[in-house]
Formats: C-alpha cells, structure tokens, sequence
C-alpha cells in the first residue's frame, strides 16, 4: 500500500515536472535553451535531408532526362504538325480570298461565262511569258480564250491538251493587245517585253494622255472582248518628231503571283488573217 | 537496263523545272535544270548515253514550252557535244568541266532560243536579252551544276557500276 502510494506520487511528481517544463517552454521561459537545441536538430536534418535529395537527384535524373527528352521530342513533332496546319489553312485562306474574289468579279460581268483554273507552271524558257494552267479541252477550253483575274486581263489560251492549257500572257513579248484608253477616248496598241513590262505604243499624237488613265481592252480585231481591265499609264512618252506617243503601264494584275485565273469560256476569238490584205508579186 | 531512270528523272526535272525553277528569277532569268542535269550527266566516266537522254529532255521540254522541240533538240545535243568534247581534255577537273560545259551550254542555248524568236517576229533587243536574261541565268545555272554534278555522279555510279562492282 505504501508502494503503491508512492509511485503513485512519484508519477504524478514526474508529470508535474514535465508539465511545468512544458508550460515553461510554451511560456517561451526556455526559449534559449530550445533553440539552441531545435536549430541543432533543425541543422542535421537538413544537412540530412540535402544530402538525400542530392542522393535521389543523382539517381532519379537520367529516368527524367529521358522521359523530359520524350516529351520534348513529342511536343517538338505537335508545333511541327500545328505549323504545318497553320501553313495549310493559311493557304486555305488565300485561294478563298482569291476564289471570292473571282466569284465578285464574274457575278459584277454576268454578260461572260468563266472557267477557274490553277496555275501549274511555267513555260521553262526564260523568253517567254506564258503559264499552264490545270484545265483543258475536257472542259471546254479552246484556243484562244482570254484569260482573267478579278484584277484585270491575264492573256489568251496558246495550246490546249486534254487537261491542261498553256497560256500567253499580256506581258509576252510576242502579245499585242488592242487597247482603249478610257479618259483619253483613244485607242491604242499594248505590247510586253522581256522584262515582263508592258506599254502602249501607236498612240495618237493629238491624244491628250495622262498619268493615271485607265486601259480597256477595245475589242477591236477579235482576240479579246471590250472593257477587259488591263492597268493605268504611268508615263507619257511625247515627242513631235515620231508618228505616235508611247506610254509605260502599271498592270492591274501581279504576274509574278498568279495562282487562280479564269477563263472566259463563252469568248470565241476571230482570225481576221484571211482579211488582211496580202501584197500578191 | 538501270538507264531507263532517264524517264522519271528527265519527267521530274521538267516538272520542277516549269513549276518552282522558274519562279524563282533573277532579273528576267532563271535557271535551266534540265540542261545542267544533261551536262553533269554527259561528264560522268563511262556514260554511253548522253544524246538519248538528250532526245528524250528536248521531247519532255519542248512539250510544255511555247518553243518548238527542234531548237531544245539543237541546244541539248550541243550541251552533250561539248560536255563530251571537254572531257576528254580537262578531264583531270571535273569541276572545271562542269562549269565550262554549263557556261558554254547556256550561251549556245540563248543563243538558239534567241534566234529561233528573232527568226519567228518577236521584237527581242539583243542587248536587254544578254543583259536580263542571259547573264542572270547564267549566273543561276552555274550555282546549280554543283550539287547537280555530285547528284549525278552517283545516279552515273548506280546506273554503270564501277568494275570492282561488277
């Protein structure tokens, strides 16, 4: 009875002092002494647990590598085919604005009948000006239809094969086009060159010309039908002692970017060969 | 028998030929693949086939241009004329053929086109074709006959298989 007695009192002494250290401590009375002895232990765990880490840095690193090289690879080869998306619908894009573009224009000149057709290539020789395009007499292409874009006249048809065309265009040095010009209300002659620019010869010297006047096709000789858009003259070549002005033109239509063109289907272009007088010996 | 690659890679050359070489000029020139294809061709060693692949690009070209068959026949053949006249005397450089071969090609063939258009009425100023055309394409076709003289020599070595080879 007396044991029990006290160990009963020794345990309740023991918790006492214990208690009372607690409370001291939470009271902040042994705030020296515990951070001597937490910043201790705080120091070797942390040397510890860096130590650790270093460890398992070292060890799990080449795993990451390797999936991090995976991924970067996966997502390398995703921008890939976005940008590949982005180059095909921006293309997309282009021929719509060019395809809604054409379907303006043929919907303002209901009066003709249009074929589109892509540009495919052109001729291999640095001569010449001409285009291929990708239809031909299976639909209903002929020699010598004449060829737009919604921003004016392109050229005429040259050869036909089942499904391709070659084209001559305006800028050839070879092409001649009778042509109007509308302010000055005179007609006259377009002619291209080897560099692939275009200008207005046979010009009228009582023709009052200036920079900036819009050219028609005239319609005069049969190749190609009136009111066809070709460019606006930039400079006005005048002088007394020849027969005729001559002008530079500013084409309407960018030859270096044709991409889709339309040919004016219901157009059949007139030989007037065999009405040109020929000298006979 | 390996000589029939002549078809596709004279019908491939047309196309790339008509839809991207000659977007991409110089003044008013540009390259002429075919012809620099048939001068590396006709410089390799052991090629006893020049002329037909010739026969066969003037055919190809003269199909999709607006020039007739004839003057490419003319300009071809005189590239592998020359291509086989030169190497038999600087045969020690090839490159120095390759380029002699594609610069004298070139001329003869303006030279024939040029010809050929004057003969047909198209009013060409002579100084302005040399000048935008024909330097500028030069120019061009010089550049490519080095890659195109390694890509053909090994077309050359797969179609006549050197004798340790055989």
């Amino acid at each position: 009875m007396k044991d029990l007695f006290s160990r009963t009192l020794q345990t309740t002494i023991i918790f006492l002092i214990i208690g009372g250290i607690l409370a001291l401590s939470f009271g902040g009375f042994f705030s020296s002494v515990t951070n001597r002895f937490t910043g201790g232990f705080v120091f070797t765990q942390e040397w510890f647990a860096t130590r650790y880490q270093a460890i398992q840095e070292f060890l799990a690193a080449p795993r990451d590598i390797a999936s991090l090289r995976n991924r970067n690879t996966e997502l390398q080869k995703q921008v890939s085919d976005l940008q590949a998306q982005v180059i095909n619908l921006q293309q997309r894009v282009n021929e719509t604005e060019i395809l809604a573009a054409l379907v303006d224009f043929s919907r303002t000149n209901p009066e003709n009948t249009y074929k589109a057709a892509s540009v495919i290539g052109r001729d291999p020789s640095p001569f010449l000006h001409y285009i291929i395009i990708n239809r031909g007499s299976n639909d209903g292409i002929l020699r010598g239809m004449p060829v737009v874009t919604s921003e004016g006249l392109v050229g005429r048809v040259d050869a036909v094969i089942a499904d391709a065309a070659r084209v001559q265009l305006i800028t050839d040095p070879a092409s001649s086009v009778n042509v109007h010009l509308k302010n000055a209300n005179t007609d006259a002659m377009l002619i291209g060159s080897v560099t692939g620019d275009i200008s207005l010869d046979l010009i009228s010297q009582d023709a009052t010309v200036q920079s900036g006047d819009l050219i028609l096709t005239s319609g005069l000789g049969g190749g190609f039908p009136p009111d066809l858009i070709i460019g606006q003259v930039v400079n006005v070549h005048k002088r007394a002692a020849e027969l005729f002005q001559q002008s530079t033109v500013q084409p309407a239509v960018d030859f270096g970017r044709l991409q889709i063109v339309l040919v004016i289907i219901n157009f059949r272009a007139v030989d007037i060969a065999p009405l040109v007088p020929t000298t006979t010996p | 028998m390996r000589n029939i690659i002549a078809f596709p890679l004279l019908g491939l050359a047309v196309i790339l030929q008509s839809a991207i070489v000659s977007q991409f000029s110089l003044l008013a020139g540009y390259a002429d693949l075919v012809l620099v294809i048939l001068a590396a061709w006709a410089l390799q060693d052991g090629v006893t086939t020049a002329f037909h692949w010739a026969f066969l690009a003037s055919i190809m070209v003269g199909f999709s241009s607006h020039l007739p068959w004839f003057i490419y026949m003319a300009g071809y053949f005189s590239v592998v004329f020359l291509a086989l006249l030169l190497q038999r005397r600087i045969w020690q450089a090839p490159l120095l053929a390759m380029f002699s071969v594609t610069f004298l090609g070139t001329l003869v063939m303006h030279l024939l086109s040029y010809a050929y258009l004057r003969v047909a009425g198209d009013p060409l100023p002579f100084r302005d074709t040399m000048g935008l055309i024909t330097l500028p394409s030069l120019l061009l076709n010089l550049l490519l006959s080095i890659p195109l003289y390694s890509f053909m020599r090994d077309i050359a070595h797969w179609v006549f298989p050197p004798m340790e080879e055989v």
